[in-house]
């Protein structure tokens, strides 16, 4: 069974104590972002059992918030994750020729990992940078005017991270 | 506490006087009959219910005395309070029924027409919804959405494509048990009622889902496909129960209890007991006590539902002065035939409401191969 | 003229050092020196509309918030900016951070929270550490925490992290998910001024409202009420996008033109590619398209204006709305139907579900478009398009069944001749190429 970790923990109290007293629920959201961090990108349901456990509330109760939201996932993903945009705003400036080139690029479709576990690829809804269009989200940063050239450096860049973090 | 405040409405030109508070929905059953709007997620006995399912909208064409405005869009009458003065539209404006035949539509479109193996079939209210307001013929062209079924633990099913997300039953767990263990899961055309990782419901309330959903979504377990409801006479009847009230009704064909359930009313609300409070019951009562004589009978319940199991049972019969042998000068009438000599069904040795699932051909044909 | 942005420009004005020193934090100074209800009453004069798409007025919605003895009070920044074509909140809290958590602190003492949050979409995840680096400079020059400049007023801030849901900006989804429940809008009354987050009275206000609040206490409301024109006062900012040269966010003062604010070199410079103005969506993807001849001159043929009057002006049979101010212009070699059928996928994958017309009508609408856009529709899927929408607007729970309804209403009402060459021409629907021919098929739009 994992657990947060004293650091964590620090993490964990500072994001409670933002509420008044006996509404700590309130914070599961953002703790729900901080174990999905901790523990490997996605949550699992023992994983968010233990979130319940720390904010005394019914598993339940983060079972149907961790499924209502689209950030969280529930499912193991690659290490990098590619969240392209495929709404108007970018459809109109070539967001489907970038889906379709990471999919040709990486022979995966969107909602699927590549073998070696490295890359999932993520078809989403407008993320708010429709003016630098087409665009995707990896990790915290948004990657913006993207090009099949800038795809593929993206790509790049993240196999050298990924080897010299090995 | 001050006498309470008394507002005049007038809802499709019939004049109430209802106290402060009251929702358009709840005056208009005061009224009653047709101009009660058809309610299919509030639910009066559960808090915060309501305002989901659309169903229930109507026009306000004068807010109130003081400010008689009409209100620009059609609102929820389960959640919108009355005003003095207030001039309400149900069944006298077309917008009104424009609008909930499209509210029917919309519930339909996803819904299955399984009616035909459906345990509720008979007292389901989208059924009832769909042929009072709704139109003939779908123009929805698209395969609907399917769930798989799925079992709470021994007592209730979850029929999840038959949901219409009123939330009833996440109120009724929330409200009656201590324990939530089942809610919404995900959101959209994809949300659904589910507890996430399988697990059986257990709390010794929550059977009460299943007389809380409008729909086929949760159903009985005990009594899933062993008759239809319009079949069995419903039977008031009460036992002294440590847990709830006791008093429920009884789903009978001859001696045999097919099915408990909570009684209830005319909106298809469960009733208060004779204490005052809403007559809940226990899971024993309700899926463990399926021999008459664990229940003390009070006689035929009167179904004032709008609905086919209102249909056909002997309430309000006037037993003839005339015995028969008075009318058939004197000669005693005699049986034409037992209906076991001649025919395999309705076997007396079978109690089909104890059998442990499903009434299938196979358990008629199993216990003649033993007699051979 | 730019009252927001003006400073945005200049290098490390995210430090508290450079922004204090460029005339920052001057309207805390001079807003602690008088009573809530004078600053109040500014704002109610400066006729400041909510930025974030309803355009109610700022300083009314403030005067309603409840005042029961002994309860707190709440101000929520509105920061889950997500209608497609929006970005200008991004922009301005990524640039001028401090000017946000200027305008927090004023109208947080006006309504008397001590504890205001800022709700930022999960996306913005970056942002989220620029605010929250900016709020503790603040706090350690001592604009937050107790006893705020010696005046007695106790105020802090804090930044909650959203996870993905459209439909949390709607406020009383935001309140609940704040709450840490799922982003499902509450059936109102009461309104939030009356119970909002933990059942106490609530404001949530836009981040360009609240961050407007800053130079309306330093020039004073009546000032602020000259800029601009009619009810359209003071400055908006607008996000444009789509086939423009110069995409990008821009502070306009409500007097311009549209053909100006397209085509001037001072915004966006002219449609991208030397192409021409096929239509565009002028106040963020919910408000209605309008076709090039009606964007640029009204049906009566008075040129149009960037303001909230003017954009609205002929009702929705002609005109559109201000909404949020995301500007997205299509040139003449999009597809209409296309990029409606877009939106019907954005708005049905962020119904919340709660109720049926919302929830059914809006993955109706996705199915119909998705075979009209792929050769498989019918003119009759035309006319019940129509009626599905006009059966979703105005009978849900929360504005977003009516966003989901207008931009199909829209389409059809000024392209319908479109939907029926799609019709017509089935074949070519699926030989047209976007970018790479082999993506015309259809599990690129899978869900």
């Amino acid at each position: 069974m994992s657990s947060f970790s004293q650091a964590q923990m620090i993490e964990f109290n500072r994001l409670v104590a933002r509420y008044p007293e006996g509404k700590q629920k309130s914070a599961l959201l953002p703790v729900l972002h901080l174990a999905q961090e901790s523990f490997g990108g996605w949550l699992s349901a023992e994983t968010m059992d233990y979130v319940a456990s720390l904010l005394g509330v019914e598993p339940i109760e983060v079972y149907e918030v961790a499924t209502f939201y689209s950030m969280y996932n529930l499912k193991p993903v690659g290490k990098y994750m590619f969240e392209v945009c495929q709404t108007g705003p970018c459809m109109l400036r070539g967001s489907d020729s970038i889906i379709a080139y990471i999919e040709e690029k990486l022979g995966i479709k969107p909602g699927e990992t590549t073998l070696d576990g490295m890359f999932t690829l993520k078809t989403v809804e407008c993320l708010g940078a429709c003016g630098y269009a087409p665009m995707m989200q990896l990790g915290k940063h948004y990657r913006e005017h993207l090009t099949s050239e800038k795809v593929d450096a993206i790509i790049e860049e993240c196999r050298k991270n990924a080897a010299m973090n090995n | 506490m001050s006498e309470q405040q008394l507002f005049k409405v007038t809802i499709d030109n019939i004049t109430i006087e209802v106290p402060a508070g009251t929702t358009i929905l709840n005056a208009a059953r005061k009224i009653g009959g047709d101009v009660a709007p058809p309610a299919m997620c509030y639910y009066s006995k559960l808090q915060g219910s309501g305002g989901k399912c659309r169903t229930c909208l109507v026009e306000v064409s004068k807010g109130s005395e003081k400010d008689p405005r009409p209100m620009p869009k059609l609102v929820a009458s389960c959640r919108t309070t009355v005003m003095d003065g207030m001039e309400v539209k149900n069944i006298t404006s077309p917008r009104v029924t424009d609008a909930r035949a499209g509210v029917v539509e919309f519930l339909l479109i996803n819904h299955p027409l399984d009616c035909p193996i459906c345990d509720q079939a008979g007292e389901c209210h989208l059924q009832d919804l769909g042929y009072d307001h709704g139109k003939a013929g779908t123009r929805y062209e698209f395969q609907r959405r399917t769930f798989h079924k799925v079992s709470l633990g021994d007592y209730i099913q979850l029929h999840m494509t038959r949901c219409i997300l009123c939330y009833r039953c996440v109120f009724t767990a929330d409200q009656m048990t201590a324990k939530r263990e089942h809610g919404v899961l995900d959101r959209g055309d994809h949300a659904q009622i589910a507890t996430f990782i399988e697990r059986n419901l257990h709390n010794e309330f929550i059977g009460n889902v299943i007389d809380v959903c409008p729909v086929g979504a949760l159903t009985d377990r005990t009594f899933r496909f062993k008759n239809r409801v319009w079949f069995t006479k419903p039977v008031d009847a009460h036992r002294n129960c440590p847990t709830c009230c006791g008093e429920v009704q009884l789903w009978m064909r001859g001696d045999e209890v097919f099915r408990v359930t909570a009684r209830k009313d005319e909106w298809g609300e469960i009733k208060d007991s004779s204490d005052g409070k809403t007559g809940w019951i226990c899971n024993t009562c309700r899926f463990e006590k399926k021999h008459i004589s664990d229940w003390v009978i009070e006689g035929p319940s009167n179904i004032n539902r709008h609905s086919v199991i209102s249909q056909g049972h002997y309430v309000g019969v006037e037993k003839p002065a005339e015995t028969f042998e008075k009318v058939m000068d004197g000669r005693k009438p005699r049986y034409f035939m037992d209906i076991h000599n001649v025919s395999e069904v309705n076997r007396p040795d079978i109690e089909l409401s104890l059998l442990d699932g499903p009434a299938t051909a196979k358990i008629f044909d199993e216990p003649q191969k033993d007699n051979k | 003229m730019k009252l927001l942005l003006e400073k945005a420009h200049i290098e490390n004005i995210r430090l508290y050092d450079v922004y204090r020193r460029e005339g920052g934090y001057r309207s805390v100074e001079k807003a602690l020196k008088m009573t809530p209800d004078e600053i109040v009453d500014q704002v109610k004069r400066s006729g400041l509309r909510g930025r974030g798409g309803a355009g109610f007025p700022t300083g009314m919605k403030w005067s309603f918030i409840a005042k029961p003895e002994g309860v707190p009070r709440h101000l929520v920044c509105n920061a889950d900016e997500s209608e497609p074509g929006t970005f200008k909140d991004r922009y301005l809290m990524e640039f001028i951070p401090h000017l946000l958590i200027e305008g927090l602190i004023v109208s947080s003492f006006a309504l008397g929270s001590n504890v205001t949050y800022i709700y930022i979409r999960g996306e913005y995840a970056w942002i989220v550490d620029i605010l929250e680096q900016a709020i503790i400079e603040a706090k350690n020059n001592g604009w937050l925490g107790k006893n705020i400049q010696g005046t007695g007023f106790d105020c802090e801030i804090y930044v909650q992290r959203g996870a993905g849901a459209y439909i949390c900006g709607e406020e009383t989804a935001l309140i609940e998910s704040l709450e840490g429940k799922r982003g499902n809008p509450r059936i109102k009354p009461p309104f939030p001024a009356v119970k909002g987050v933990w059942d106490r009275p609530t404001v949530v206000n836009n981040v360009e409202t609240l961050a407007a609040v800053v130079p309306i206490i330093n020039m004073g409301g009546d000032e602020y009420a000259k800029i601009g024109v009619g009810k359209s006062t003071g400055t908006k900012l607008i996000s444009a996008c789509g086939n423009l040269n110069k995409p990008g966010v821009y502070e306009i003062d409500m007097t311009i033109s549209v053909e100006e604010f397209i085509y001037s070199d001072k915004y966006c410079g002219g449609i991208a590619n030397g192409r021409k103005l096929k239509a565009c969506i002028p106040g963020g993807s919910s408000v209605p398209i309008l076709p090039a001849n009606l964007l640029l001159k009204t049906a009566k043929g008075e040129t149009r204006y960037m303001n909230y009057e003017s954009l609205s002006d002929g009702g929705f049979a002609t005109g559109s709305m201000m909404g949020s101010g995301g500007f997205i212009v299509l040139d003449e070699d999009q597809c209409v139907v296309r990029h409606t059928l877009t939106l019907a996928r954005f708005y049905r994958h962020e119904s919340c579900g709660q109720c049926s017309p919302c929830r059914e009508g809006t993955g109706w609408m996705e199915k119909i478009l998705k075979n009209i856009e792929y050769g498989k529709g019918k003119m009759s899927d035309i006319d019940l398009l129509w009626d599905i929408q006009s059966r979703i607007e105005g009978n849900t729970i929360c504005p977003l069944g009516d966003a989901a309804a207008w931009p199909v209403a829209a389409a059809i009402r000024h392209f319908r001749d479109e939907f029926e060459w799609h019709v017509f021409n089935p074949d070519e629907c699926l030989k047209r190429n976007y970018g790479l021919a082999h993506y015309a098929d259809e599990r690129a739009l899978a869900v």
